[in-house]
């Protein structure tokens, strides 16, 4: 179906149906439970998660297939933002226009960055595309100022009327698609829950899958096989003959692509684009995203993309307060207790959570979240083959 | 001519910690083929060695001054540390004073533990696992240690600063021919660039005069046929990793009285140190401290006010232009060693 | 909100649902019934608290989160009340706002707007937060404010310094207590020149990003309209921990006065190296070298320790205002007794402007009888109050900025403890620092209408 089979089959329809699903998914608590605040199904985190999948997915083709480890996909990120806030506030306000030139945009820094940067190899590399990245924020930030808005950045302004758009006079323009406002949701409740379903969420999602599809032909095509040779052993392919160079730079525009795709998807979720998401940390976290879920792997980056959002948004909003509503209904002295022990890594602490997750998953999982899932399944199915090898035993014995 | 001189001095005074840093990365890669995230986060770790040590000094206790209010309207505590207690209030006061220096022989004990510890409990286990992965943990771990100074510290930067003895300017330009009052420059940043070059010098020595660098040195250059000469390679490893951990550790406990000591300032350090070692070649010792001091001066040069006119945001992308010129004409960095980490 | 939009809005909705086909959902919009966002239904009703609790300006977010804490209390009619007794609107009898419970979810800015946004949004749309407030840097502001009105909620800002926030990209759904750029200049100038003389040449270094720039103008601006020369301008990268190069070269600039136009960890290193550059002994000019620090705040000045000793500044309220200058700053005494009470030590500037905004929000609420941001904004617009700590104050209709005495503090030459740091050293009337709507530095901005959302 769709030139996929097998295996992959089934990834690309879990993704998909995980994707639009989601507002019931991560909505598991009733809205008045203690546990609500673990709620995610709420339009700007599912947003996010599904747009720093893309971002992780594009990071992935190039990570995961090639082994070139960059550290400045932030960057790219960050150009198709202003380049998709720029075609909202001078050109239209349907998303369309923006996300594409988003991508354009992020394309062609990519050709720049990589044709530079792919000139070298292993730390070298990742050095060089840090270094663009730095130099692009460090720029953003403070002498591009008329061009970015500086640390402020930009927004869609009471007087932005772009051309294509008809904004009623001291109206805020906001983004859409046909006339369908991304802010726009509507709530079901069913007995104590509460779904939103938001048009800007099902937006991401769809682009997602439509970029989750092509990370999947991309993975089983022979250029993705041509990758792979990259990583696997690009002196041997250069003596066969075989110039990588072209390999990897498509790969790696290919990536900044996805990138760009991702800044313009953010844009038009939430129509605000500063800097600070072309810091190197920005660049950091999508490799983190893409490790902690499994590098190489079709749906570790979507994972550990959500992973990491989930931490950055959930548990940096407990405080003492939710703490002692969960821990109330124990004996005071046990309550302040527990309290004084969880403190310290929710909240304000959440980094230090963050942190050891990351080295946590590191040492128990080198693949990953997904090796994770894989370990738990064959825990299960060696169980199970233990019980029917029992079986045949027992059978067997008496047999004898 | 005098704002130059001003200039190389403040690019020496930054590259001393660039080069304290990169240097115990360069070991650390050299030595042990990790790449280190958290070594930002043992500098900090020093700098705070001098927090510490500096509160040890000055602890104390509270006597009620019954004469004075404080802002509630009760009575007024005043902190009178055990040191003048013990020794005097003038001895006890010039020996909290004297917190920083002394603060050293603190830090030694303390990031040779440090380092033991992180070489012994995480780092051996990924000797044989990718770069990737490297990076991945020691950045979780230095978050990890971050976040544990925050907590008892607070994200606040902390002033430690230097002896009485050391405050205030030397005028260097006096000793040049220039008028009095053209160049001056701060006692304990000269201080800082001697210590600086004394740690670099020590370095070296020990690896160049010892048995035990030696080895290592050769362990550097090729670990396989120095395991199958029957030493054990691993345990003076181990030693190396401490040793750069006590290197950045002294690094930052000087720091302390520059720049005031903040949780996230190994961060800030970070970044710039990979630079570094990079524009300095990777592996190679002196590289990383001459790319150090080449890359502090060249970025004081940048925030030059004339500078600064002329091309606008040089002076924050200065760095990174000079790493990406060299990568690109000169892959093996500055003082690489052909074949060494090229590709 | 015009009506077009709530229609269309209305049929979307019902199409989403009916096109989902699901079975019989009881589909209940307490917006379609109230006509704004996030309209409490139950018996409570929910603030959010957006601070920054990681990165640089941790401490200060932490300092903020109490005093929302001490607030919540106050309104809850628990604790001694603080400033409810003392605010001259005697509107809030402590059972809550428009008898709702005050409850608060939290939120960390990590200041950065990205993260202050998702932040923010998640207050609005997962805990149906009907106010936002806190924040500890303009940059944030400015962009939780631009959200705030996009989605109907009444933004309160906290610790925001540019002219920015009320000036060129001021919204209608946004409110500031807190002081700005354009009065710390107008406060300042004639204090500096009274203390230092009218014939001095400043240098200045900035930081780069625009809360520097627009401190840097007003600062500029306002003492040469008294006779100062403004030497050179420098602008400082944000991430800059060693100023030593920019620091270097000011001595012999021929100015004899530094304005460092710097916050936060910045403003500390770059005040320390001035002062190891022995900028503080040197004379230039045949005068005493200066510095000066126009905007202050009680962690910068404990970060700088001992630096920051004779320097002068300004802020927005300092805990001894009421003990020094007397009753017309009342509220002042009864807030520190409650917070010092609760804490163990006397609270910021950040922590009274939080304190002091959230007061005023449910004030507003509970005059106007309604959440609905619109009717929110109509009872602040040109609301004048007293008894809040900082004397007559005036929140003005045109661009929402709060109008009030700015305080003149100098560090401490022998501070007793760590929370004794600044003397202050006047009190700038009102009237010196007021400013038309319309001034250009506070050009280019308009306040749109209110927003109640949907």
């Amino acid at each position: 179906m769709l030139g996929i089979k097998g295996k992959d089959l089934s990834v690309f329809i879990l993704v998909a149906a995980l994707a639009l699903l989601a507002p019931f998914l991560l909505n598991p608590f009733p809205v008045d439970s203690a546990m609500a605040q673990f709620n995610a199904g709420y339009p700007d985190l599912m947003q996010r998660f599904v747009i720093f999948g893309i971002f992780a997915i594009g990071f992935n083709i190039l990570f995961g297939l090639t082994g070139y480890l960059s550290f400045g996909h932030a960057a790219f990120l960050g150009v198709g933002s202003y380049a998709a806030i720029w075609m909202m506030k001078l050109v239209s306000l349907n998303i369309i226009p923006g996300i594409i030139m988003a991508i354009v945009f992020a394309g062609l820094f990519s050709v720049l960055v990589g044709y530079i940067s792919l000139r070298r190899s292993g730390i070298y590399f990742s050095i060089l595309t840090l270094a663009f990245a730095q130099m692009s924020y460090a720029l953003a930030y403070s002498v591009l100022t008329p061009l970015t808005g500086g640390e402020t950045g930009l927004q869609i302004k009471p007087g932005d009327n772009p051309l294509l758009s008809n904004i009623p006079e001291g109206e805020i323009g906001r983004a859409s698609l046909f006339g369908l406002e991304m802010s726009d949701s509507s709530i079901i409740r069913l007995g104590g829950w509460e779904f939103t379903m938001n048009v800007g969420y099902y937006v991401c999602a769809v682009v997602m899958v439509l970029a989750f599809y092509m990370a999947i032909r991309i993975f089983r095509s022979p250029f993705g096989m041509m990758l792979r040779a990259v990583k696997s052993n690009q002196q041997r392919m250069n003596y066969t003959g075989l110039n990588s160079k072209p390999y990897t730079l498509a790969a790696f525009v290919i990536s900044g692509m996805y990138a760009g795709l991702a800044g313009g998807l953010m844009v038009a979720m939430d129509t605000q684009v500063g800097p600070e998401r072309m810091f190197w940390t920005a660049s950091g976290e999508v490799v983190l995203m893409t490790i902690l879920g499994g590098a190489g792997t079709l749906i570790g980056p979507v994972l550990g993309a959500g992973f990491i959002k989930y931490m950055e948004n959930i548990v940096s909003k407990i405080n003492s307060t939710v703490l002692h509503e969960w821990f109330a209904f124990l004996p005071d002295g046990m309550e302040d207790f527990l309290v004084t022990i969880f403190y310290p890594f929710v909240g304000k602490g959440w980094h230090l959570t963050l942190g050891l997750m990351f080295m946590a998953v590191v040492i128990f999982l080198p693949g990953g979240l997904v090796q994770g899932g894989q370990k738990l399944a064959a825990m299960f199915r060696r169980k199970k083959a233990d019980d029917t090898d029992g079986d045949t035993a027992n059978q067997k014995t008496p047999a004898e | 001519m005098d704002q130059i001189i001003v200039q190389v001095l403040n690019g020496l005074d930054k590259g001393s910690a660039y080069a304290l840093i990169a240097l115990g990365l360069t070991l650390i890669f050299g030595t042990l083929g990790v790449v280190n995230f958290a070594h930002g986060a043992l500098f900090m770790l020093g700098a705070f060695c001098a927090v510490v040590f500096s509160r040890i000094l000055s602890l104390s206790h509270e006597v009620v001054d019954e004469t004075r209010t404080d802002f509630l309207g009760n009575p007024m505590k005043i902190d009178v540390p055990y040191m003048h207690d013990i020794f005097g209030p003038e001895l006890g006061a010039s020996i909290i004073d004297w917190a920083v220096p002394l603060s050293i022989l603190f830090s030694i004990p303390v990031m040779i533990g440090v380092g033991f510890a992180m070489e012994r409990g995480l780092i051996k286990h990924f000797y044989k696992r990718p770069h990737a992965d490297q990076i991945l943990v020691t950045f979780g771990l230095a978050i990890v240690l971050q976040e544990i100074v925050k907590a008892f510290f607070g994200a606040n930067p902390i002033q430690t600063p230097a002896p009485e003895a050391f405050t205030g300017s030397f005028d260097f330009g006096v000793l040049l021919g220039f008028d009095p009052l053209t160049i001056m420059y701060p006692y304990w940043r000269l201080v800082y660039f001697g210590f600086a070059a004394l740690i670099i010098g020590a370095v070296f020595a020990f690896l160049q005069f010892t048995t035990f660098g030696m080895v290592v040195r050769a362990g550097m250059a090729d670990r396989e046929t120095v395991g199958l000469l029957g030493i054990d390679i691993d345990r003076r490893f181990t030693l190396m990793f401490a040793i750069a951990a006590c290197v950045a550790g002294v690094a930052g406990v000087m720091y302390a009285p520059i720049v005031a000591p903040n949780y996230h300032m190994g961060m800030d350090f970070l970044v710039l140190s990979f630079v570094v070692v990079v524009v300095g070649g990777m592996g190679s010792l002196p590289g990383a401290v001459f790319a150090g001091f080449l890359l502090g001066v060249l970025e004081s040069f940048a925030s030059m006010p004339a500078i600064v006119e002329l091309l606008p945001g040089i002076n924050q992308i200065i760095i990174y232009l000079v790493a990406i010129i060299i990568l690109l004409t000169r892959p093996r960095g500055l003082m690489g060693r052909k074949g060494v980490m090229e590709e | 909100m015009s009506r077009h939009n709530l229609t269309r809005r209305g049929v979307i909705k019902t199409g989403a649902v009916a096109g989902a086909g699901l079975a019989l959902p009881t589909y209940l919009s307490a917006a379609g019934h109230e006509g704004f966002t996030n309209a409490p239904t139950g018996d409570t009703v929910t603030l959010g608290f957006n601070v920054p609790q990681s990165g640089p300006y941790a401490d200060e977010g932490a300092d903020e989160l109490r005093a929302f804490e001490l607030a919540v209390e106050h309104l809850n009619g628990e604790g001694d009340g603080g400033m409810l007794q003392t605010f001259s609107s005697k509107a809030l009898e402590g059972t809550g706002i428009l008898g709702k419970r005050v409850e608060y979810v939290t939120g960390d800015t990590q200041t950065k707007s990205d993260a202050a946004r998702a932040s923010a949004r998640s207050m609005i749309e997962k805990d149906g937060a009907v106010m936002i407030s806190g924040g500890s840097s303009s940059g944030v502001a400015v962009a939780v404010q631009a959200l705030c009105q996009e989605a109907g909620i009444i933004f309160m800002a906290g610790l925001t310094h540019s002219n920015d926030t009320t000036g060129k990209d001021r919204k209608a759904n946004g409110f500031r207590h807190f002081f700005n750029s354009y009065m710390s200049g107008a406060a300042l100038a004639p204090i500096l020149v009274d203390q230092y003389g009218a014939d001095r040449k400043a240098y200045h270094l900035t930081a780069d990003y625009n809360w520097g720039y627009t401190t840097e103008e007003a600062m500029a601006s306002s003492t040469e309209a008294l006779g100062w020369e403004t030497v050179n301008s420098v602008k400082t990268p944000l991430t800059q921990t060693d100023f030593s190069s920019y620091i270097a070269p000011v001595l012999n600039s021929g100015a004899d006065v530094l304005v460092l136009n710097h916050y936060g960890g910045n403003m500390v290193n770059s005040l320390t190296n001035a002062v190891q550059f022995g900028l503080r002994e040197a004379e230039a000019n045949g005068k005493k070298f200066e510095i000066v620090v126009p905007l202050y705040s009680e962690l910068m000045a404990r970060g700088a320790g001992q630096n920051i000793a004779g320097i002068l500044g300004s802020q927005n309220w300092d805990w001894k205002l009421e003990n020094q200058l007397g009753a017309r700053y009342t509220g002042t005494n009864a807030f520190v007794q409650s917070f010092g009470e609760k804490y163990g030590f006397p609270p910021s500037q950040a922590a009274h402007t939080c304190y002091v905004q959230t007061l005023l929000y449910a004030d507003a609420v509970t005059r106007a009888g309604s959440f609905a941001p619109c009717a929110v904004v109509e009872a602040l617009e040109g609301f004048e109050f007293d008894g809040l700590g900082n004397g007559p104050t005036t929140y003005r209709a045109d661009d929402h900025q709060c109008f009030k005495d700015v305080v003149v503090v100098r560090g401490k030459e022998n501070p007793e403890n760590e929370f004794d740091l600044v003397e202050i050293v006047e009190v700038t009337p009102t009237e010196q620092v007021t400013y038309a709507p319309d001034h250009p530095q506070f050009a280019g901005g308009s306040l749109g209408s209110c927003n109640n959302g949907a």
